[in-house]
């Protein structure tokens, strides 16, 4: 009962080299961009702040509480890593517990803990943080009701992320493992809403400061953009995808990182076609918004980025 | 109860000197809530002394102790080992004052011992060979040697206590200034705590609860209530005044 | 009590415990990496692959079937791959249809999930072995080495040191709230999901103050030892002839691997 595996810790040998590499490059980029906030905006007493979150952020998704029949829920806490310490120190925060879930438990793979930091950690606080920065001086009741939107939805950006991996790297069919795994974290996330939303209560009954105080980082404006274009992603893509399989199949395919069984597994530098003119329009759409919003991430990240710099 | 201060006259420190190793005039500090923590507090210090600092909880001991190393900066002079306490000499005031906090686990923060023991010398930045010489000294002071590699979180109360000591003293400190050094011990590791703090040759400065061992290793006592310093003297002498430890929840030993 | 739930390590004094951590973790990587790239099907490798473990655990004195008994971790997951079974394509073997959905079972699909499954067995199994010959505090020095920037060793050297003591706190939270947990004989007890969610975010609150009170104690306890905002750490590591010698060898196996994987 100590330690419970989360459902949503990819494995290695669940993703192909190429995606693997995809998102560890994706979550070294990311993480590169936080560091470097970090490191000019934060001032020494964060250090052992962030070190102690995760900690307890990590000791948090030990405390379950009884669904039904016998399951319970538990936290995650990306929504809450990023509403309690802000944006980038959220990241910095579940990057270090996924990596230590990985190394030390086995809880998710090595070579896939870039997928896992990616889907768990900075997309799950990027959405979280993206939603509740719109409320952020708006009244208590809804600074709750979003935080509880923000954290589902970081739940369920997670599990699509890692439906989309496993079936971009041709280990599973998209009509069965992307309605199976939203539907599984749209409870789970549930629970997730949950239990954020009391423990924001409850800290905004005994510490308010903590949460309406400026000691924390906070991201800009940037980030409500980047939150509701991954929303509307989430919103759009899961059920189009589930409608349409095929389309998205294809541009898979197309885009070279769905091997279809005979393929050699060691070409991991395929020909990088996205199809924009491809063959059926919906093929476009999905291409298009999903390397829109690939783009729009980095763009805004490194934007900020250079923008700060004096 | 009301707790009336100026009644007790302060009685006359034991030693002549002018506090040659700590040295605090008319200190005073309020939290930025408002509370006022420290009135008006002066002590002395002198090479080799050994010092409790008694009264209830909330008296200022810990806000007192906080001052000594520059994490509290109230309005008052103080001065270590003749070097004012100042922005400029902080990195020299933090190694000459050797601070042990309460509770072992805020102390032992790092996941092994010998990165703890080394973790004040590193920051002071003495050389690699001889911060791993200072390392094994301080753990042997602490008869804790054969320890640097094991993990903070396997180590017993009392283990972690002497490590906390050891991550001190590895920084050859001129005073030690511990808080509740006997609080959480068992019967047997809090006897073994007071024969180290016995047998350690260095200044100290003891906030505790445990009258026991403030009859058995503190020559001199320091009593606090209410932000001030309400006696100062003989730990023998203090210990029969029954008015005084009355008047500041103190109980005889 | 945590000596067993958290700590990985068995210690011991075989050539595996005494390797450079940061060559372990490379090895243990490549090891993992050559497990994904080996085509399906390959069934010479992947035994040999286990049959690597298998020597290697013997080797590290954890006895032969240590980490295959800790392998389980990574079953739960199992039931994402078993979609693979009908989503490659191939020579047709059964034919079911949940509503509208045609379900195929394909032999190349059913080499895929085997396949899979195989990958992810053996890779835990490697990471595994790490652990379990590395103590944690040496892992974390080995990412310093392989230049894992210095915040982020910090963060998770305090995470583990804290993950202790958190839990800890966390235990006897749950202890407290079990205590209290009572249930008249015949009913229901623990009252409504809402309100169980609600006492439950208390707990996580009441743990996030205390944590952050803590990080407040810690703080204070660094600067008293003349803590700046630079952490800086002392751990030389060296690359001795054994270490290469393993690292030439663990080169030699994965490619071998590899191409009996590809014959």
């Amino acid at each position: 009962m100590l330690y419970t595996p989360a459902p949503m810790h990819i494995p290695d040998g669940f993703l192909s080299m190429l995606v693997s590499a995809v998102c560890w490059a994706l979550t070294v980029i990311i993480l590169a961009v936080a560091l470097s906030q970090a490191n000019k905006t934060f001032n020494e007493r964060q250090i052992p702040l962030m070190g102690v979150m995760a900690a307890f952020i990590f000791a948090a998704q030990m405390i379950n509480f009884p669904v039904a029949g016998g399951t319970s829920g538990h936290l995650l806490g990306g929504a809450l890593a990023a509403i309690l310490l802000g944006p980038w120190a959220g990241m910095l925060v579940m990057m270090a517990v996924i990596a230590v879930q990985g190394l030390l438990f086995q809880d998710g793979g090595l070579l896939a803990m870039g997928a896992n930091i990616l889907n768990m950690g900075l997309l799950a606080v990027t959405v979280a943080y993206g939603l509740y920065r719109t409320v952020l001086n708006r009244p208590r009741g809804l600074k709750l009701a979003v935080a509880g939107i923000a954290a589902w939805l970081s739940v369920m950006t997670g599990a699509l992320a890692t439906a989309l991996q496993i079936w971009l790297s041709g280990n599973a069919k998209l009509e069965i493992i992307l309605p199976a795994m939203l539907g599984i974290h749209a409870l789970i996330g549930l629970g997730e809403a949950l239990i954020t939303v009391a423990a924001l209560a409850f800290i905004f009954k005994t510490r308010p400061d903590l949460l309406e105080g400026g000691e924390t980082v906070r991201g800009g404006r940037g980030w409500i953009v980047t939150g509701l274009l991954i929303t509307l992603a989430v919103v759009l893509l899961a059920p189009l995808a589930s409608a349409n399989p095929d389309g998205l199949e294809h541009v898979a395919i197309n885009m070279g990182f769905h091997t279809t069984g005979q393929a050699a597994p060691y070409e991991f530098l395929p020909d990088y076609t996205i199809p924009f003119l491809g063959a059926t329009p919906l093929s476009t759409i999905l291409a298009g918004a999903l390397g829109v919003l690939m783009v729009l991430a980095l763009a805004f990240l490194i934007g900020r980025l250079v923008l700060k710099k004096p | 109860m009301p707790i009336v201060h100026e009644t007790k006259p302060v009685i006359p420190l034991l030693t002549s000197c002018d506090g040659d190793v700590l040295h605090i005039e008319h200190l005073n500090f309020a939290y930025p809530d408002g509370h006022v923590a420290l009135r008006d507090v002066s002590l002395n210090l002198c090479a080799g002394e050994k010092v409790a600092l008694v009264g209830p909880n909330g008296a200022g001991k810990s806000t007192l102790m906080l001052h000594l190393n520059g994490i509290l900066n109230g309005n008052g002079n103080i001065t270590v080992g003749g070097l004012a306490s100042n922005k400029e000499n902080l990195p020299i005031i933090r190694a000459m004052v050797g601070m042990v906090f309460q509770n072992p686990d805020d102390q032992l923060f790092s996941p092994t011992v010998f990165e703890d023991v080394a973790f004040g010398p590193l920051h002071m930045g003495i050389a690699e060979a001889e911060i791993k010489v200072r390392v094994t000294a301080a753990l042997t002071q602490v008869r804790m040697s054969g320890y640097a590699e094991r993990l903070s979180h396997h180590l017993s109360m009392g283990e972690k206590k002497r490590i906390a000591i050891a991550t001190v003293l590895s920084m050859n400190p001129q005073i030690l200034i511990l808080d509740e050094p006997s609080a959480g011990l068992d019967p047997r590791a809090r006897r073994g705590l007071i024969n180290l703090l016995d047998e350690l040759p260095v200044t100290m400065l003891v906030s505790t609860h445990d009258m026991t061992m403030v009859r058995d290793l503190f020559p001199r006592m320091v009593v606090m209530d209410e932000g001030r310093i309400v006696a100062d003297g003989l730990t023998a002498r203090l210990l029969k005044d029954e008015a005084l430890l009355e008047a500041h929840g103190l109980e005889k030993p | 009590m945590h000596d067993n739930v958290f700590d990985r390590y068995r210690p011991g004094d075989s050539i595996l415990h005494r390797l450079d951590p940061p060559l372990k973790v490379v090895v243990t990587v490549a090891f993992i990496i050559s497990n994904v790239l080996l085509p399906d099907a390959a069934w010479l490798a992947f035994g040999l692959s286990w049959l690597l473990i298998l020597a290697s655990s013997q080797m590290a004195g954890l006895g032969i079937g240590y980490t295959t008994r800790r392998s389980v971790v990574a079953l739960p997951f199992a039931l994402a791959a078993i979609t693979a079974i009908f989503s490659v394509p191939g020579n047709a073997l059964a034919d079911w249809h949940i509503g509208a959905t045609p379900l195929t079972v394909t032999d190349a699909g059913l080499l895929r999930f085997a396949s899979i499954m195989l990958r992810a067995w053996l890779s835990v199994q490697g990471a595994i072995l790490l652990v379990a010959t590395t103590r944690f505090p040496d892992l974390i020095h080995a990412l310093e080495h392989l230049r894992l920037p210095k915040l982020l060793v910090t963060i998770i050297a305090f995470l583990y040191r804290y993950l202790f003591v958190l839990t800890d706190e966390v235990l006897r939270m749950l202890r407290a709230r079990m205590a209290r947990s009572a249930a008249m004989p015949g009913q229901q007890s623990g009252g409504s999901l809402l309100w169980r969610a609600k006492v439950t975010g208390n707990m996580v609150g009441q743990l996030f103050l205390r944590s952050y009170e803590r990080s407040d104690r810690i703080y204070n306890a660094m600067l008293a030892r003349g803590y700046t905002g630079q952490i800086r750490t002392l751990n030389p590591h060296v690359m001795k002839g054994r270490d290469w010698l393993f690292a030439t060898l663990a080169a030699a196996a994965f490619t071998l691997l590899q191409i009996i994987g590809r014959m």
